[in-house]
């Protein structure tokens, strides 16, 4: 199996289903000519033409009301917002049309596009160039909302993606994008959408995340493995929504501690939605409070301070620690 | 059924004061004072030196990405045709506007190394922070000027933006409001006919963009915007019309960006050189030296010592930059300015901060003494 970072695995995700289906049109600022700001679409328009790599105007709330259209009439529009910061100029147009045509229209259209974007500190970036507000999609019934946290599961996650029936806001941990390489299969996978996955099998406690911080949880629980001799589970969620919670209750049912892990602002962010699950489903199982390690309530700081704000190895241990020491 | 033309009185004027060679249209030139006129060149003269040395320091990993604005310096020709209290709300390509207006440059870098504190202006400078969003800030200039007008005041207000942003529909959105309410604001379009790799032609199928104004009855003028003297006459014209309760005015400055769309970007991979060489020779600070000697306002003395001196000043406001990162912020006034107070799950997260903070430090420490 050839072995690629993330941007490869999506281009080639996005080639391969390209290639399948000629109702699969991608379209968004800068991703033809330039190949896209960080080259997740190079090459692709020389490949298949400017009929279905398009170059747009600046204007995300028309590229996602575009792609809403085509969608209606049967393509499979990939749109992409340069960063996820600047995708709330779109986000009327998915919430009030993209998440609702189904059900207004009782089942007679559907929207079946996919809306990347790039989320996520820790790339030295601008302002509106780091955050992490996934929740305000996973938030909106009607749309599905999935993040993957490796080159594998972002280029079998997009697949599953391009072919779901409903509207799929699919968000890309940029700091992930050329951290590391994995083996990536050449013959096709998918990954359902709404199911997670074990990154890591443990015994003591269940560590639940999801996007870029999967790395760091698995970095923490190396440590507390080593300094403390702590079994960590790791799940990594990869849907917000759905969510799938029977993997984490399973593994909370077994472990019976949990901390949460995310980027994203504590405050109804997803480990509060996770959280509440548990305590609906596992709570007698609970030897321990469930803890979480976020970022904080304020907007991401500029680059200086960013490693301070996202919940890094040092605030994971401690949220383990103190769970364990309940 | 019959059809007739409506009569709209509508064309769109091109303005160019100063040619590519420093040749000047006396039928327009603008009377400015020779010391207005040294202080302009001296500008624009900072605006590029500082930009370079930006580029450098970003190279050498000590500040960050941050939009270069090479080629773009008449803008400075709009900032002076204001009043002090005439209010500027800018994007993020205005560096040269907002150190005319005062912001102190030590600010600029600090912003840009990555410092929120960066952000903070002197007070009563009538400038918005920079605007990273396209095309999003255009109707705060909008509700700014009906404020003032409300409040009976005679400033205006000048708002900055790129070609890209005319196709977003908040800049539609504000274009309308602004006639609806006649507010008195200037839209000032920078033309630099790049939206990172979408050319201008591209961007919209008009042929102006000076045009969309007509849509919203409002007077649209398209300027050659590497002319000081033509950027400071549209700019001044649009300023006393606003002033005079004469409403907006839209003015597209046809202007290039010579460097990248910021310093993550590559050029090289959607244009020719060949193009950047023709708009080189369009130089919007040779032309205006050219003037200002053809009137011997300047002489190679002058520029000597403004060259000097721009250089001197560049450098002290690094000194103070370098002195507020060697003092340390600290990290803890993340937390600052969130809200007028802070509330209590903020307070908290602060304390959890603090800790985690000294945790670090106590193992930086614990590593330095092992390595001992």
């Amino acid at each position: 199996m050839p072995k690629m970072n993330m941007v490869q695995a999506i281009n080639m995700a996005l080639r391969q289903e390209m290639e399948k289906d000629d109702s699969v049109i991608l379209l968004g600022e800068d991703i033809g000519v330039n190949g896209g700001v960080f080259r997740v679409t190079d090459g692709l328009l020389d490949k298949f033409g400017s009929q279905r790599v398009l170059d747009t105007p600046l204007a995300e709330s028309a590229i996602a009301g575009f792609s809403i259209g085509m969608a209606i009439l049967g393509l499979r529009p990939v749109c992409e917002m340069q960063f996820s910061g600047f995708s709330y100029f779109a986000f009327h147009q998915m919430e009030a049309h993209a998440s609702r045509m189904s059900a207004r229209s009782q089942g007679l259209y559907s929207v079946p596009m996919v809306l990347r974007a790039p989320y996520g500190g820790g790339v030295r970036a601008l302002e509106h160039h780091s955050e992490s507000r996934e929740i305000y999609w996973a938030h909106t019934p009607g749309l599905k909302m999935v993040i993957p946290s490796t080159p594998r599961t972002a280029r079998a996650l997009l697949v599953s993606a391009i072919r779901d029936p409903d509207p799929v806001i699919f968000y890309e941990p940029k700091a992930v994008y050329r951290a590391f390489r994995e083996e990536v299969p050449e013959e096709e996978e998918t990954f359902p959408i709404g199911k997670s996955r074990i990154a890591q099998e443990g015994t003591d406690i269940t560590l639940i995340t999801y996007g870029a911080s999967l790395r760091t949880v698995l970095e923490a629980a190396t440590e507390l493995n080593e300094q403390d001799g702590v079994s960590c589970e790791v799940i990594d969620l990869l849907s917000l929504s759905p969510l799938d919670d029977q993997l984490f209750i399973e593994s909370v049912k077994k472990t019976g501690r949990a901390v949460v892990v995310h980027e994203a602002h504590s405050t109804y962010g997803a480990g509060a939605e996770v959280i509440a699950r548990i305590v609906e489903k596992a709570l007698l199982y609970l030897e321990a409070p469930v803890r979480r390690a976020t970022g904080f309530d304020i907007v991401i700081p500029l680059y200086q301070r960013e490693q301070d704000y996202l919940p890094g190895v040092l605030r994971i241990k401690r949220a383990v620690r103190e769970t364990l020491a309940f | 059924m019959p059809t007739e033309e409506i009569d709209l009185p509508y064309h769109i004027k091109y303005l160019s004061v100063l040619d590519q060679e420093g040749q000047v249209d006396k039928s327009l030139e603008p009377q400015l004072s020779g010391e207005l006129l040294v202080k302009l060149y001296r500008a624009m003269m900072l605006g590029r030196r500082f930009d370079e040395r930006m580029l450098i320091l970003q190279r050498q990993g000590k500040i960050g990405t941050f939009a270069p604005l090479k080629g773009q310096e008449a803008q400075v020709g709009a900032a002076a045709a204001l009043k002090p209290e005439d209010w500027i709300v800018p994007s993020f390509r205005e560096n040269a506007v907002e150190i005319w207006r005062g912001k102190p440059m030590e600010r600029v870098l600090l912003y840009y190394s990555g410092y929120n504190e960066g952000g903070m202006m002197p007070v009563g400078l009538n400038m918005l922070p920079v605007s990273v969003p396209v095309g999003s800030q255009m109707s705060h200039a909008v509700g700014i000027g009906y404020g003032l007008k409300y409040r009976g005041q005679e400033s205006v207000v000048a708002t900055f933006f790129g070609d890209g942003a005319t196709s977003q529909g908040d800049f539609h959105e504000a274009m309308n409001f602004a006639s609806v309410y006649q507010t008195p604001v200037i839209f000032i379009c920078q033309n630099n006919h790049w939206a990172i790799s979408l050319p201008r032609s591209r961007q919209t199928h008009s042929k102006t963009l000076a045009q969309k104004a007509i849509a919203y009855d409002m007077p649209g003028l398209q300027v050659d915007g590497n002319d000081i003297l033509a950027v400071y006459s549209a700019v001044k014209d649009a300023a006393d019309r606003a002033r005079n309760s004469e409403g907006p005015t839209f003015i597209e400055m046809l202007t290039y960006r010579l460097a990248m769309h910021t310093t993550a970007d590559d050029p090289k991979k959607y244009r020719t050189e060949e193009e950047v060489k023709q708009w080189e020779m369009r130089d919007p600070i040779i032309r205006f030296e050219k003037y200002l000697r053809a009137k011997n306002i300047v002489d190679d003395q002058l520029v000597q010592s403004i060259v000097e001196e721009v250089k001197t000043e560049i450098n002290a406001a690094e000194r103070r930059w370098q002195e507020v990162v060697e003092n340390g912020i600290d990290p803890l006034t993340m937390f600052e300015n969130a809200y007028a107070e802070l509330p209590e799950n903020l307070r908290d997260q602060r304390e959890m901060l603090k800790k985690e903070l000294e945790e670090k430090r106590g193992l930086v420490e614990k590593a330095a003494v092992s390595r001992d």
